[in-house]
């Protein structure tokens, strides 16, 4: 390939990363489009973070092929990280410095002058709603606008590509909200952004496009919707019984709707027509504690594909 | 047309270390009135007990060191040791900070910022800080009739290098710590023994001869010795030169552990 594609900003063809004997990635391709917006939808410890920190450049690819913009995280690291704008995990901003310090100290690890830094910062500390507190510092903030501060200060550099690992975990469901909200308007800006999540409600509502990750592999691809189709149903029943062990309640359900899963604390029955499915349970006999249908969701794609819930 | 739609890449960086030493004097620009005040205190503290307190005794009693007033003699001494714990205090928790607490590096090291411009940042603004507090503690000193001689201000550099053969080698102990515990060992075992027995408060030729070679293998003996040189007007200058050469070699071992010790805890 000597003209690369320059809308192909992420390539990554049997990418590893082992760390001593332990094997975190374990060769997974993958490729990403300027403007899209991509996920790696997994539990903790799928490899998801130590994939992030290879694109990022600052973790040594261990095998395979990496190429962001084209280029050789491992020959040409600084000139990727200036058109990346990193989102890590933990917040790292400096807590005994005001918000705006943060900006404008950020601003200038990517060579920008102080005038640019500091129009920059009026900007984009409008985008994160933290323009009253300026001149607060850090520390006070609460955890919603903390993450939005490191969503502010990533972008300092008008970024081409946003990187953000786990970026709502730990908030609450309004924070969540707020921060969701904010990267829409980048992505319709034009920014492509690349998360991690384990949260499929995140999945669904930022990705275009998703690989499924465990045990530092990828186990399924496609768009949110593609995946559903594909690995389950269109609705979900979910009953619960007054048990220590649900499994026992699963002979008496069995053969209604295409699947049965058991859970240690639920059973779900996959089906077409979730109401269909809750009438027959009852015609059976069987009296749960409670019984909901829902639309099927990318857990429980997952489920399906590894027989492990997301979260524990 | 907006001018703000062109791009920011391209432009080669100019000292990229220099956002780096930016980011900590940021943060020193917070705290600077306690540790000026600081800086002026511990000087005046060490004058009056050791220069003008125990100094008369000694005059009264042995005529000063070798017929140096005890004052000239011991001042140069703590200069450099001052510098020795100033270096410990920058290059041992805020190191330790910057890695597994706040995390300060790994933010910087997202960007275009490189390792070498982490370590290479950090360690001029300790050299600032060290600078520094030698200015003032030389300048306090002075209105005391602590020094006979302007070559008083060439300590100025032999002490900041005397705090860097400290402090560089221990941004490697510190990056290589897992808790802080190790820090109270280099304190109490290490830095405590070394002002002791730097030929501070006393020459190195009074202690027991298998001691000597210890107190002339550490750094703080060869920033004391030529800062004493210094201070009393007449300068063996080859010796001077001597001693800077040592310094300037620790200095360069201590960057390649560092530099190794880096890579090792923040590229993985």
């Amino acid at each position: 390939m000597t003209d690369p594609d320059p809308d192909l900003l992420l390539q990554a063809t049997g990418l590893s990363k082992r760390f001593g004997g332990f094997t975190a990635v374990d060769g997974i391709d993958f490729a990403v489009k300027r403007g899209e917006s991509f996920g790696f939808l997994g539990p903790n410890g799928a490899g998801k973070s130590s994939t992030m920190k290879m694109v990022g450049c600052v973790s040594p690819v261990s095998g395979g092929e990496l190429r962001v913009f084209g280029q050789d995280p491992a020959t040409h690291g600084p000139q990727i990280r200036a058109r990346l704008g990193v989102v890590p995990q933990k917040d790292t901003l400096d807590e005994e410095l005001s918000v705006e310090e943060n900006l404008w100290i950020y601003g200038r690890y990517f060579g920008l002058s102080q005038r640019e830094v500091r129009a920059r910062t009026t900007e984009l500390l409008d985008f994160a709603q933290l323009t009253d507190r300026a001149k607060s510092p850090v520390e006070p903030l609460s955890g919603g606008m903390k993450r939005r501060l490191t969503i502010a200060r990533s972008l300092i550099s008008r970024p081409e590509i946003l990187l953000l690992d786990e970026p709502t975990t730990g908030l609450d469901p309004q924070a969540r909200h707020v921060l969701w909200d904010r990267l829409f308007r980048l992505k319709r800006s034009g920014v492509t952004l690349v998360l991690t999540t384990h949260y499929m409600d995140e999945a669904e509502q930022l990705c275009d496009r998703l690989v499924v990750m465990d045990h530092g592999k990828i186990v399924a691809h496609g768009s949110p919707r593609s995946l559903i189709t594909q690995y389950s149903t269109r609705e979900v029943l979910e009953l619960r019984f007054d048990t220590d062990d649900h499994a026992e309640h699963g002979e008496a359900i069995a053969g209604i709707g295409e699947r049965i899963e058991v859970l240690p604390d639920r059973l779900l029955v996959y089906t077409k027509d979730g109401d269909a499915a809750a009438a027959e349970v009852h015609l059976r006999g069987v009296r749960p504690l409670s019984a909901l249908v829902r639309r099927s969701t990318l857990e429980d794609v997952f489920l399906h594909l590894t027989g492990r819930t997301l979260v524990d | 047309m907006s001018a703000s739609v062109s791009t920011t890449a391209a432009s080669p960086r100019p000292a990229p270390w220099r956002p780096v030493f930016g980011s900590w004097f940021t943060a020193y620009k917070r705290t600077w009135r306690g540790s000026i005040f600081g800086r002026f205190l511990s000087p005046l503290m060490f004058l009056l007990s050791l220069g003008l307190g125990l100094g008369s005794l000694v005059d009264k009693s042995a005529g000063g060191v070798d017929g140096v007033p005890y004052l000239q003699f011991v001042v140069p001494g703590i200069l450099a040791a001052q510098s020795m714990w100033v270096a410990m205090g920058e290059s041992t928790y805020p190191v330790m900070g910057a890695i597994r607490w706040n995390a300060k590096y790994h933010a910087m090291l997202a960007t275009p910022v490189g390792i070498d411009d982490v370590l290479l940042g950090h360690l001029i603004y300790v050299a600032m800080q060290i600078a520094g507090a030698t200015a003032i503690f030389i300048a306090v000193a002075a209105l005391f009739g602590s020094f006979s001689s302007w070559w008083v201000l060439l300590c100025l550099p032999i002490t900041v290098l005397t705090g860097m053969a400290f402090a560089v080698p221990v941004f490697a102990f510190s990056a290589k710590q897992e808790t802080d515990s190790g820090f109270n060992i280099l304190f109490r075992f290490i830095m405590t023994p070394l002002f002791l027995f730097s030929g501070i408060f006393f020459p190195v030729s009074q202690l027991p001869a298998p001691m000597r070679p210890v107190a002339w293998a550490m750094p703080l003996w060869h920033g004391v010795e030529a800062n004493r040189s210094l201070a009393l007007g007449s300068p063996d200058l080859l010796g001077v030169a001597g001693h800077t050469t040592y310094l300037l070699v620790v200095i360069a071992v201590g960057g390649w552990l560092a530099r190794r010790a880096f890579i090792r805890r923040l590229v993985a």
